[in-house]
């Protein structure tokens, strides 16, 4: 089985946000960037698969050099090789068609990564690369288990699953459960320096969008509570202080 | 206990003094003690009992002898890297961290740098991956801070030696399958050898009741006529230099976990200023809270420096004993009076396990007191800098 990882490079959840004055750029001094933690779940269920039926495990990151520690962590945790695409990713189309480009007759069974990047949350990626490869697509899985070239998954939808199957070569987006991320060990980060991280360039793709502006959501107003049977009270406050009636 | 939320403070920005693979190894150890340390920390420390099921782990991201040559089992890695292991590791506990001090610094080491090339492949690689754990008795009842007037002896037997004696206060000692002990010969000269479980004669009765690093398991090591084969005479070293070189790696890294207790402590006192109200305002807003909290950032963030500099030096095999000394008293003492400090913080709340603030207080009173006490620390730098020995 040669399966093909996509991660993104996002910043560490505890992050405290800022942007630069004109807020069209995110400021990322002193910011902590880690591995995506949905393709986090991808990549450790792909080494799973690894582990127990043979095979490699390839990560794939359309991005700039400064992301080489969080490709490290990738080998370190169990992925056989790397590949940097060099570019910014900027923006979903540009990322999606460096991704084809790479896998395009690399002979990969299975590609897999994370259902969004918890810093833009896209959720296009899997589709997009699905649509421009000319293979299933299968996004939001829960679980994914591998019998010969035949994968069942579980799907998340609303208020309930859905059982698909597959054959390779597909793509699937992971979500919650389908793998416990793991930690990398020590003889992980020792095996990872000497892996093979190969760094090609980008083909010439044009974005599809541009960002304007950053801004970051309205802080929480302060909460009044109002007794259940005291509806006068709500009305009043609703007229005068939040006036919304 | 309730959901670890830690989020390490590093004021200076310090992480940019280190390597990409030292934060690798942090991280994985921070996350490895998130998922695996406190979820349990509280109950085991509660009951008294050493959580056995966390050796596996431990060995796995590279507690147990980093920088110990990959050959011989170890990480191959250098003294930052395993002086950041540590502080995570206190940063869950200073009992787990305790365990892999002692694994590390007093038993892998004295084996690697003063052991046979026999010895280094029989018990390095099991001790490395936790197989068999280890202990290192140095200490006796009547002989603590003045080890060198140790009355635990050798005899010459032919081709072994007959060990008579009674260590104390030995971390790990109750389920150790190893125990590198330090006894005086006819000669009166301090000797190490390996004592393993099973010899005829030797035992290790637990030590209860503590209050303090209950997640460790401490205990004697009694020693009644055992015949140790002199193949496990450690031939390297002889004198107290043996023990004390053992001490000044175990000093080293307890200098950076006492910055992972003290950095829980003031996470935790900063989270719960932000969120406790008194008087319609959170107490954070207090000028006598923001003292505390300013004081314990200022201190922390020192002690990260000292110990970066000490861990450079180290790598470059100029640290002197004297300012491995200075290190370790210094964090030691910041980190248990942030740790008091933090309680108050919390008021009632910091007395409860709910909160892991009391835990590392009562840690930090053995951390302050083992692997030299504060004041001996203290005669350390005060004959180093005047030539005067105030010991005796
Ligand atoms: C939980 C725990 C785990 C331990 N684990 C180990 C272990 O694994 N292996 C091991 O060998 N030992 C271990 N120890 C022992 C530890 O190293 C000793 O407790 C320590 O060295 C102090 O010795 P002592 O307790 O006999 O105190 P003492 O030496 O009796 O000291 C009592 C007090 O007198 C002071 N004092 C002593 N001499 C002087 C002086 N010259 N001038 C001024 N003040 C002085 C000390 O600072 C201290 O305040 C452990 C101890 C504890 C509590």
């Amino acid at each position: 089985m040669k399966i093909l990882v996509c991660i993104s490079n996002v910043p560490d959840t505890t992050t405290k946000i800022t942007f630069n004055s004109e807020q069209t750029e995110f400021n990322t001094s002193g910011v902590q960037f880690v591995i995506n933690p949905y393709d986090e779940i991808a990549l450790t269920r792909a080494i799973e698969i690894t582990e127990k039926d043979g095979g490699t495990v390839t990560v794939l990151h359309v991005g700039e050099a400064s992301a080489d520690p969080t490709i490290r962590k990738a080998l370190a945790m169990g992925a056989h090789d790397a590949i940097r695409v060099n570019a910014a990713p900027r923006d979903a189309w540009f990322v999606a068609n460096q991704i084809s480009n790479v896998a395009n007759g690399a002979g990969y069974d299975l590609i897999l990564m994370g259902r969004e990047s918890i810093d833009h949350n896209g959720s296009q990626m899997a589709a997009l690369v699905g649509e421009l490869m000319n293979i299933p697509s299968i996004s939001i899985c829960k679980s994914l288990t591998l019998e010969g070239n035949k994968a069942t998954v579980d799907r998340e939808i609303e208020g309930g699953k859905e059982v698909a199957i597959v054959e390779t070569p597909f793509i699937a987006s992971a979500s919650e459960g389908m793998a416990e991320p793991r930690i990398p060990n020590m003889r992980g980060i020792m095996s990872a320096r000497t892996k093979p991280l190969n760094v090609v360039e980008a083909v010439a793709v044009d974005t599809l969008s541009e960002i304007i502006s950053y801004d970051t959501p309205k802080g929480r107003g302060q909460v009044t509570l109002v007794e259940a049977d005291n509806t006068d009270k709500l009305v009043e406050l609703l007229h005068t202080e939040a006036k919304v009636i | 206990m309730a959901t670890d939320r830690f989020i390490a403070p590093d004021y200076y920005l310090l992480d940019e003094l280190l390597t990409e693979e030292h934060k690798l190894i942090r991280d994985s150890a921070r996350a490895w003690v998130k998922k695996e340390v406190s979820p349990i920390i509280e109950d085991a420390c509660q009951k008294a009992e050493f959580p056995k099921h966390l050796i596996k782990g431990l060995a796995e991201v590279g507690a147990f002898g980093p920088y110990i040559p990959v050959e011989y089992g170890g990480g191959g890695l250098d003294q930052i890297s395993y002086g950041l292991i540590m502080q995570e590791l206190e940063r869950g506990d200073s009992g787990i961290r305790s365990t892999a001090s002692v694994q590390s610094s007093l038993v892998m080491y004295p084996i690697y740098t003063y052991g046979s090339e026999e010895q280094r492949k029989k018990f390095l690689p099991k001790l490395a991956s936790g197989e068999w754990m280890g202990c290192f008795g140095l200490t006796e009842p009547d002989h603590g801070s003045n080890p060198g007037g140790m009355v635990t002896n050798i005899k010459d037997d032919g081709d072994h030696v007959i060990l008579n004696g009674a260590k104390m206060w030995i971390s790990n000692s109750p389920f150790a399958q190893v125990a590198v002990v330090w006894a005086k010969d006819e000669e009166g000269v301090i000797r190490g050898l390996i004592v393993e479980r099973g010899m005829e004669g030797f035992t290790t009765p637990e030590t209860h009741n503590k209050w303090s690093l209950r997640a460790s398991a401490t205990g004697e090591l009694v020693f009644d006529n055992v015949r140790v084969p002199k193949e496990n005479i450690l031939p390297n070293v002889k004198g107290l230099k043996g023990p004390l070189g053992c001490l000044n790696s175990a000093r080293f890294g307890i200098s950076w976990g006492a910055i992972g207790a003290a950095m829980d402590c003031y996470d935790s006192a900063l989270r719960y200023s932000k969120e406790r109200q008194q008087f319609g305002r959170p107490i954070g807003g207090f000028q006598l809270q923001q003292k505390k909290l300013a004081e314990m950032i200022t201190e922390i963030t020192k002690a990260q420096l000292l110990t970066w500099r000490l861990g450079v030096l180290k790598n470059e095999n100029r640290a002197t004993p004297a300012q491995i000394s200075m290190a370790k008293r210094n964090n030691v003492n910041m980190a248990l009076e942030i740790a008091r400090e933090a309680r108050q913080i919390h008021g009632g709340m910091g007395i409860t396990g709910e909160y892991p603030i009391m835990r590392h207080m009562m840690n930090l009173e053995s951390v302050i007191t083992y692997e030299g006490t504060h004041d001996i620390h203290l005669l350390i730098t005060g004959m180093d800098v005047t030539g005067e020995n105030a010991f005796t």
